[in-house]
C-alpha cells in the first residue's frame, strides 16, 4: 500500500505493507544506507533514527505508525546544530573504528544532548546503554558526547 | 614559496595528461613502474590524471586502521600531508598484493597488516618521490640531489612546483630496489599522535559504504534457511506460505543441500519469506552434542595423559619436580565456544558483467580464498573474477574462513539463477550468532611446584582443545607433528623463562564449526598463564609484578615484556588502588607485541562489582599511528572483557541456544568506566596491534576479582559466581 513518509524534510510516497519496519523502507526503498541493520530486535541501536526529534529504533518502528511524523536520519545531521557538534566531536576524537554502529551512536547522542545539554557520565552511560559497539569504542563515545556538549556551550 | 596547498593544486599540468603513475615493489622484490594502467606492475601509489594521489591499500578496513596506517607510510615517504592523499582498496591480485607473511596469499589476519607492509609501503612511497624528483630535475636542469618533496611540492635549487606537474615525466623512470627512506628524525606523520583516521569523515555522516549498503540495479536479496544444528541437510521444502509474501521471488535448495535459499526483491521480503518456509531436514549427520558433553570430554581428557608432548619435555621429570615441591599450586580451567558477532552481519553481493566476469562485492578479509573458490565454482580463470573490497563492519576473524563460507554460499545461490540479476546474500543477526565458526572450547590443567623460597621448580601444563586448523587447507602449514600451534600459542612460546616446564596437548572432538577469534589461542592461553602466575605469586607470598619479573630476566624478549609490565604497574598505580577498590594485573605477548594491563574494580561479590579503570601499556615496536594503536588497545580490552564477563555459545542436542544480542549480550558503555593506554617508545619494527590488547584483559580482571576471594577458572564470569553491578 502507498504510505506518505516525511523524511529529512521531504515527503516521499512509499509502497510498503503494514508491519514493514521503517528501517527497511529507509534502507531498501529510499536507499539511504547510513541507517544500519544490526540486530532487528531493538537491542543494538544501529538503526536509530529520529522521530519528531527523538531517537527511535527503526527496526521496531512500523511504517504505518510514522505517517504523521517527521523522520530524520544521519544523512542530514550536519544540518542540525547538535548533530554537527556531535560529528565534529567524533572527528576530533576519532571515535569510530569499523564505523558500522556509529550512525546509531550519533543519532542517539544527539537525542541525549537535545534533552540534556550537559549530561554527567552516569547520564551518558544510561542514555547510551542500548547502543552496542562491537569494536568497543565506548570510551571515546563517552568523551565525544562530553566534547560535543562543550562545543555547543561555546 | 607556497608550502601548503589544496589537493586541487596538484591538478595543474597533470590534468593535461592521461598518465597514471603506479609505483611499488613487486612480490619478487624487483621494483617496477609503468606509465599507464595497462603496464602497471605493483601499484601501491596511484596518481590519477587529475593529479589526485591515492595509496592502494591491500588490507581490508574493519576498523583496525590500515586505511590510515598504510596511507601514512606512503604520505610520509612521498612527502605529502594526510589531507593531500586518499586511499583505495586493492583488487584481488595476490601476485601484487599478497600478505608478505602469508606466502602468496592475499589477506588480512594475525595482526599483520602494518608489520608486513611497513617496508613495502615505505619503499613504494620513496620510489614515487624519487621518480618525481628525477622528472623535476630533468625538466629544470638541476641536480636531483638538491630536490625534495614536502607537503606535495617538489622543492630545491631555488625552484618549487606541485608534484602533479611531474607525473608524466616520472613514469619514464624506473623505481630502484633501494630508494632512500626518510630517516625517523624526518618523520612528520609516522609516530604523530595528531594524525587522524582517514575513514572517520565518511563514518560520521552515513556516507561510508559497507557491503551491506550496496544496492545494485535489479538485485535480488538471498537469505538461507539453515538447519537447527550444523550438518543437517535438506530433504524437501514447502514454500506455499512464503509465496504470499509480497516481493518473494523463489526458493531453491542449495546444491550441497546445506540449506534452502529464499530469493526476494528486498531484505524485508526475504526475512519474512524465509520465516514462512517449511523445510524437512535429515539430521542424521548433524551435530548432536550438548555443551555439557563437550565440557565433560575436555575435562576428562585433562585427567588423562596428553596426546602430544608439545615442548618435548621430560614429562616424568617435571611431574616429579612438582610432586616433590614444598608447595603445589593447581587449577583446572574451562573456556566455552564464542561467536564473533561483528556489528555488520555477514553479507556479500555477486554479479556477472556483460563480458562474463564474476564480480564479488564484499568486506573481504582474505580475497585469495573466495577468488580460488570461485574459479572452481564458476569454472573461470582467475582474471575473469573480480573482488571489490568494501568497508567491513567489524570481523574479529569471522570474515576469513578456510572454506570462504559465506562467499561460497552466495556463489551457490547465484549459480542457481539465470545470472541476469545480481544476488546479495544477507545474514541476519540470528544467522550470525547461530551459524557456527566459533572460538573453540578449550580446557587447561596446570600444576606448579614452588620451593621453600617461593621459586617455581616445575610447571606441568596440559591443554585439551578443539583444533582450528586440522581438517582445513591450512593444516599442512599450521600443524606440525600433530600439534596445532593455535591450540597452545601463548603457552608454548611465551617469554617467561620457566624452569622445568612440560606442555602437553590433547585434541578433543570439534564442536559444530570452529574458527580463529580475535587473538586465537591466546584467548585462553593468556588467561591460564596469567591467572596461574597470580596464584603462584600469592602462594609464594610475593607481589604479582615482582614475581613475574623474576621470570623475565633475559634480554630483549623478556626485557620488552618486563618493560610493559612495569609501565602498566607504574601508570596504573599498582598497589595503590582508590579506597575500597582492588586491582589485578596481567601481561602477555601475542602477534609480536607486548601488552600489560591493570584492572581496578570497585564493589564486592554480594552487591556486584564494577570495572573502574583499565590501564594498559603496549610495546608494538614503532608506533606508526599512536592514536589508532590506543583505539585498538581500547577495543581489544573491551572485546576480551565483554565476552569473559557474560558470553558463551551453548549447544543443546547440537542446536545453538543463543539467538541474538539479548542472549549474547555485547559489552555495553557502562561496563568499563575508563581505559588509559601508554605506548612504549621503540625503534623496533612494527608488530601487531589489532589483537594483542585482548589476551591480558580477561585474566587481569580475573586477578582483580581474586582479591575478593573468588578465583574464576571457568568462563563466562557471570555463570561462575560473579555479579557485575
Ligand atoms: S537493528 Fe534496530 S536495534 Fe539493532
Ligand atoms: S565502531 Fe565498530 S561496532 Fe562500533
Amino acid at each position: 500500500m502507498a504510505i506518505t513518509l516525511k523524511l529529512n524534510g521531504k515527503t516521499h510516497t512509499v509502497n510498503a505493507e503494514p508491519g514493514t519496519p521503517l528501517l527497511w523502507v529507509i534502507r531498501d526503498e529510499l536507499k539511504l544506507t547510513g541507517t544500519k541493520f544490526g540486530c532487528g530486535v531493538a537491542s543494538c541501536g544501529a538503526c536509530t533514527v529520529h522521530m519528531n526529534g527523538e531517537p527511535v529504533r527503526s527496526c521496531q518502528t512500523y511504517i504505518e505508525d510514522v505517517e504523521d511524523a517527521e523522520i530524520t536520519t544521519i544523512e542530514v545531521m550536519e544540518e542540525d546544530k547538535i548533530g554537527a557538534a556531535v560529528q565534529q566531536a567524533w572527528l576530533e576524537l576519532d571515535v569510530v573504528q569499523c564505523g558500522y554502529c556509529q550512525s546509531g551512536q550519533i543519532m542517539n547522542a544527539v537525542g541525549l544532548l537535545r534533552e540534556n545539554a550537559k549530561p554527567s557520565v552516569e547520564e551518558i552511560d544510561e542514555y547510551m546503554y542500548g547502543n552496542a559497539c562491537r569494536c568497543a569504542t565506548y570510551q571515546r563515545i563517552r568523551a565525544g558526547v562530553q566534547r560535543a556538549a562543550e562545543i555547543l556551550e561555546a | 614559496m607556497t608550502t601548503t596547498m589544496s589537493r586541487r593544486g596538484f591538478l595543474k599540468s597533470a590534468a593535461t595528461t592521461t598518465a597514471f603513475l603506479y609505483v611499488g615493489a613487486s612480490a619478487q622484490g624487483a621494483a617496477a613502474a609503468a606509465g599507464s594502467a595497462d603496464a602497471m606492475l605493483t601499484p601501491f601509489v596511484k596518481i590519477d590524471s587529475d593529479g589526485n594521489i591515492f595509496a592502494i591499500v591491500k588490507h581490508f578496513e574493519k576498523g583496525q586502521g590500515p586505511a590510515t596506517g598504510l596511507t601514512s607510510l606512503i604520505a610520509e615517504e612521498l612527502g605529502v600531508t594526510m589531507d593531500q592523499i586518499g586511499y583505495e582498496f586493492a583488487p584481488s591480485n595476490p601476485a601484487l598484493y599478497a600478505n608478505t607473511f602469508f606466502g602468496g596469499f592475499q589477506g588480512t589476519g594475525g595482526s599483520t597488516a602494518m608489520a608486513n607492509s611497513f617496508m613495502q609501503y615505505r619503499q613504494a612511497g620513496a620510489n614515487a618521490r624519487e621518480m618525481l624528483i628525477k622528472a623535476a630535475a630533468a625538466e629544470w636542469g638541476v641536480d636531483a640531489g638538491a630536490l625534495d618533496i614536502q607537503e606535495g611540492m617538489v622543492t630545491g635549487a631555488g625552484k618549487s612546483a606541485p608534484l602533479g606537474d611531474f607525473v608524466a615525466g616520472a613514469a619514464e623512470f624506473a623505481p630502484s630496489e633501494n630508494p632512500r627512506l626518510r630517516e625517523p628524525s624526518e618523520w612528520k606523520i609516522i609516530g604523530n599522535p595528531a594524525t587522524r583516521r582517514k575513514d572517520s569523515p565518511i563514518k560520521v555522516n552515513g556516507k561510508a559504504q559497507f557491503a551491506m549498503d550496496l544496492h545494485l540495479p535489479n538485485q535480488m536479496v538471498a537469505m538461507i534457511a539453515r538447519p537447527e544444528s550444523r550438518g543437517g541437510v535438506v530433504v524437501s521444502f514447502d514454500d506455499t506460505d512464503a509465496q504470499t509474501i509480497k516481493g518473494f521471488i523463489m526458493a531453491q535448495t542449495l546444491p550441497n543441500n546445506a540449506g534452502v535459499v529464499v530469493y526476494a526483491e528486498d531484505t524485508w521480503a526475504a526475512i519474512q519469506a524465509r520465516d514462512m518456509l517449511s523445510v524437512e531436514w535429515d539430521m542424521s549427520g548433524a551435530e548432536a552434542r550438548s555443551s555439557q558433553e563437550i565440557r565433560d570430554e575436555i575435562l576428562t581428557a585433562l585427567n588423562a595423559a596428553p596426546t602430544y608432548n608439545v615442548n618435548k619435555a621430560d614429562q616424568a621429570a617435571v611431574k616429579a619436580a612438582v610432586d616433590g615441591a614444598a608447595q603445589v599450586v593447581e587449577k583446572t580451567f574451562y573456556f566455552p565456544l564464542l561467536a564473533h558477532a561483528p556489528m555488520e552481519p555477514l553479507n556479500c553481493t555477486i554479479e556477472q558483467t556483460a563480458e562474463g566476469k564474476i564480480v564479488l562485492h564484499d568486506g573481504c578479509q582474505a580475497p585469495t580464498g573466495p577468488h580460488m573458490a570461485y574459479q572452481q565454482i564458476f569454472g573461470l580463470p582467475a582474471e575473469m573474477i573480480e573482488i571489490n573490497t568494501m568497508l567491513a563492519g567489524g570481523s574479529f576473524g569471522r570474515r576469513a574462513t578456510p572454506d570462504a563460507d559465506y562467499q561460497v554460499e552466495a556463489a551457490l545461490a547465484f549459480i542457481m539463477t539465470d545470472r541476469s540479476r545480481p544476488v546479495k546474500l544477507v545474514w541476519t543477526r540470528e544467522d550470525d550468532i547461530r551459524g557456527g565458526y566459533y572460538r573453540p572450547a578449550a580446557g587447561h590443567k596446570v600444576r606448579i611446584g614452588l620451593d621453600e623460597s617461593g621459586k617455581i621448580v616445575g610447571w606441568d601444563h596440559h591443554v585439551a582443545a578443539q583444533s582450528i586448523m586440522k581438517g582445513t587447507p591450512f593444516e599442512a602449514m599450521a600443524v606440525q607433528e600433530g600439534i596445532d600451534h593455535s591450540s597452545v600459542e601463548g603457552t608454548a612460546d611465551g617469554p617467561y623463562m620457566i624452569p622445568s616446564m612440560s606442555l602437553g596437548l590433547t585434541d578433543t572432538q570439534k564442536a559444530t564449526s570452529l574458527l580463529w577469534w580475535r587473538s586465537v589461542g591466546h584467548t585462553h592461553t593468556a588467561y591460564v598463564m596469567e591467572v596461574m602466575m597470580d596464584m603462584a605469586a600469592k602462594a609464594a607470598g610475593k607481589d604479582p609484578v615482582a614475581f613475574r619479573l623474576e621470570y623475565l630476566q633475559g634480554e630483549k624478549d623478556q626485557a620488552r615484556k618486563a618493560g610493559v609490565l612495569k609501565l602498566a604497574a607504574e601508570k596504573g598505580n599498582w598497589g595503590n588502588p582508590a579506597p575500597g577498590n582492588v586491582q589485578g594485573i596481567a601481561v602477555h605477548k601475542s602477534f609480536g607485541s607486548y601488552v600489560a594491563e591493570v584492572v581496578e574494580i570497585s564493589g564486592n561479590l554480594d552487591d556486584g562489582i564494577r570495572i573502574e579503570k583499565v590501564t594498559a601499556a603496549v610495546d608494538c615496536g614503532i608506533a606508526v599511528n599512536p592514536d589508532v594503536i590506543k583505539a585498538q588497545i581500547e577495543g581489544g580490552i573491551g572485546y576480551g572483557i565483554g565476552h569473559a564477563m557474560r558470553d558463551q555459545i551453548t549447544l543443546a542436542d547440537g542446536a545453538v541456544e543463543q539467538y541474538n544480542f539479548p542472549d549474547y549480550e555485547p559489552l555495553r558503555i557502562s561496563d568499563i568506566q575508563a581505559i588509559e593506554t601508554h605506548i612504549v617508545a621503540s625503534t623496533e619494527a612494527p608488530t601487531g596491534i589489532g589483537e594483542p590488547g585482548t589476551p591480558p584483559s580477561a585474566p587481569a580482571l580475573a586477578n582483580a576479582i581474586a582479591q575478593l576471594d573468588l578465583r574464576v577458572a571457568e568462563l563466562p564470569m557471570t555463570e561462575n559466581g560473579v555479579y557485575f553491578a
